[in-house]
């Protein structure tokens, strides 16, 4: 009786000891791609140090040769400004995503990859992993850049590490979205091209450097209803203060959004490449 | 594994928008050995490979290796074969020792696994002194010989290696060509591709040319010469009138000639012995050759015997 009873409950028990040594496959494999994506990054530093330099010149643009006729009520503009550059520089650290992949697919890595016994998932979320940490970094860069400017987060720490949480988020579930890109284009060059201006139109259509009062309404139609600007609007609640609760939210809708449809596409033409 | 093939296709067709790689392509690899796969660009060789080594799906037709299905059982396939590129897939902003490593672990061997046996090949594939150096210093084929090595990691029983030496010097292409006999030696099967006749020839136990997706003959180097006769004859001849003299008089004895210029080129089954029929035909009829070479048949003979038939056809 008893060994009747217990054979379902063992398939059962190995089924899931299968399941969780696949999780645990993944995992590690994701960990190994994102540590190949970093050491390349690293040792080509160029692409490193253009991802900073980029940023650094909209904080000193803005903040010196246009912010003198950008009035904007009741704050500094750098204060103002601060937050629309960091949203700006993952937004734009997404072009890296697209770039990499594409470079993967051009060198035939990712032939080599596809013909392994390694999770499959994991080329895509290693990608975005060592992304998400370039990020981090680069970020960290534009805080310090920004505290050399004058920016001076009103709202205290706290309030500025909550709005850097939501920037990395955002700049995750980005980096998904360009992820397909780059599966399609195996030319790098072509990548940048078709990343770059989607990025503009996103980044500038926004409140990110100016109030968005100041558009047309066909123009703040567009440009308060997307990702970018949700997040910028979320991070100034939080930094310069006022009520925030409902800006986090909908920011964090738009990135958990973005990153679950991002992230099945790029799953799925990654599994349907070569058919 | 089914009737002892390592490797098993049935009629593999594959379609890249209008153009047409695959045309029902067929063929077999005995466990063991090694197969030579041999084309002119755009054959289809790539193609092939790629279905073999499940980063491609066929759009009709069946494979196996090692008994399993390449479409439906990728993922165990995945676990029994090695794929050496065309364009060698190593990450040129790591080291030999780190692609090594990464693509060892990506292999399931486990850390310690994946560190002992990045050592031991870069030990037998020469590239100890370069191991801690980044590939984008390596030179071709250096980076080619990485290649291989990484196809190797996991102990594949099946080894695809997708024209391995193209644009290699010749010394790299020998040591490469030592590497392959040694592990069809040590009973792994191969399947390689190449452009090479002499590469066919001097590693291959079986050879299949294909010529626009579809196999155009197929048999052991031997066989495929066999097949063209076993000597060529080369006649030249003073000057071009003399050698259509004797063009003509051959041909009415029956040899099938091939003229160029002053030179006259003639196949024949029967061996080297052939000559003294041939003279006997000129003699009388046509002028005396100013030289007579003989020389075995090469597979350059089969390959361009065999393309031009099927495009006549």
């Amino acid at each position: 009786m008893s060994t009747i009873a217990a054979a379902p409950r063992r398939a059962a028990a190995s089924r899931v000891a299968v399941a969780a040594r696949a999780v645990a496959d993944a995992i590690s494999d994701t960990a190994d791609v994102a540590w190949r994506n970093l050491l390349t990054q690293l040792r080509t530093p160029q692409a490193l140090v253009f991802s900073v330099i980029q940023p650094v010149i909209f904080v000193l643009l803005f903040r010196y040769a246009f912010g003198g006729a950008i009035h904007v009520p009741g704050t500094n503009y750098v204060d103002f400004l601060m937050p629309g550059i960091f949203a700006q520089t993952v937004a734009f650290g997404a072009v890296g995503t697209a770039v990499g992949l594409s470079g993967d697919l051009r060198t035939g890595i990712l032939v080599r990859f596809r013909t392994l016994p390694m999770a499959r998932i994991a080329v895509l979320a290693g990608r975005t992993a060592a992304d998400l940490a370039r990020n981090l970094l680069v970020v960290a860069v534009m805080i310090g850049v920004g505290f050399a400017a004058g920016f001076h987060s009103p709202h205290g720490a706290a309030a500025l590490l909550a709005a850097l949480a939501l920037v990395i988020a955002f700049g995750y579930a980005i980096s998904w979205g360009f992820a397909s890109l780059g599966l399609r284009v195996s030319d790098p060059e072509a990548a940048q091209a078709a990343a770059v201006p989607v990025l503009f139109l996103l980044v500038f259509t926004s409140a990110a450097f100016v109030p968005s009062t100041a558009m047309p309404g066909w123009l703040q139609a567009f440009g308060t209803h997307q990702p970018v600007d949700a997040l910028v609007n979320a991070e100034r609640a939080l930094i310069l203060g006022g009520p925030a609760a409902h800006d986090v939210l909908i920011s964090l809708a738009w990135s958990g959004g973005m990153l679950v449809v991002f992230a099945l596409l790029a799953a799925r033409i990654y599994a349907r490449m070569g058919r | 594994m089914v009737n002892g093939y390592a490797v098993e296709a049935k009629g593999l067709r594959k379609a890249f928008g209008e153009v047409t790689a695959l045309d029902g392509l067929s063929l077999a690899v005995p466990a063991g050995t090694v197969l030579g796969l041999l084309g002119p660009n755009g054959s289809g060789k790539t193609t092939t490979v790629s279905i073999l080594a499940t980063s491609l799906r066929p759009d009709a037709g069946r494979a196996t290796v090692a008994g399993l299905d390449v479409v439906t059982d990728a993922a165990r396939v995945r676990r029994v074969i090695g794929l050496a590129g065309q364009f060698a897939a190593v990450d040129p902003n790591l080291t030999g020792r780190e692609n090594l490593r990464l693509i060892g672990r990506l292999s399931r061997l486990g850390r310690r696994q994946a560190r002992a046996r990045a050592g031991e090949l870069l030990d037998s594939f020469g590239l100890n002194r370069a191991a801690d150096r980044l590939v984008r210093g390596y030179s071709g084929g250096m980076r080619r010989r990485l290649d291989v090595a990484a196809a190797l990691l996991h102990r594949p029983a099946v080894l695809f290696l997708d024209e391995p030496t193209t644009g290699l010097d010749p010394e790299s292409r020998f040591a490469l060509w030592d590497s392959v006999r040694g592990l069809a030696s040590s009973g792994t099967t191969v399947l390689l591709t190449t452009q090479y006749l002499e590469e066919a020839d001097a590693l291959a136990d079986q050879v299949v040319i294909i010529s626009a997706g579809r196999v155009a003959g197929t048999g052991t180097p031997a066989e495929l010469k066999e097949r063209l006769g076993t000597a060529v004859f080369h006649l030249d001849f003073a000057g071009q009138e003399a050698a259509q003299a004797a063009e003509a008089a051959l041909a009415s004895a029956g040899y099938v000639v091939q003229r160029d210029g002053a030179g006259i080129q003639v196949r024949s089954a029967a061996g080297s012995g052939e000559l003294t029929g041939m003279l006997r035909a000129l003699n009388g009829r046509g002028p005396d050759p100013v030289s007579v070479a003989i020389r075995e048949p090469t597979l350059d003979d089969v390959f361009l015997s065999l393309t031009r038939g099927s495009e006549a056809a």
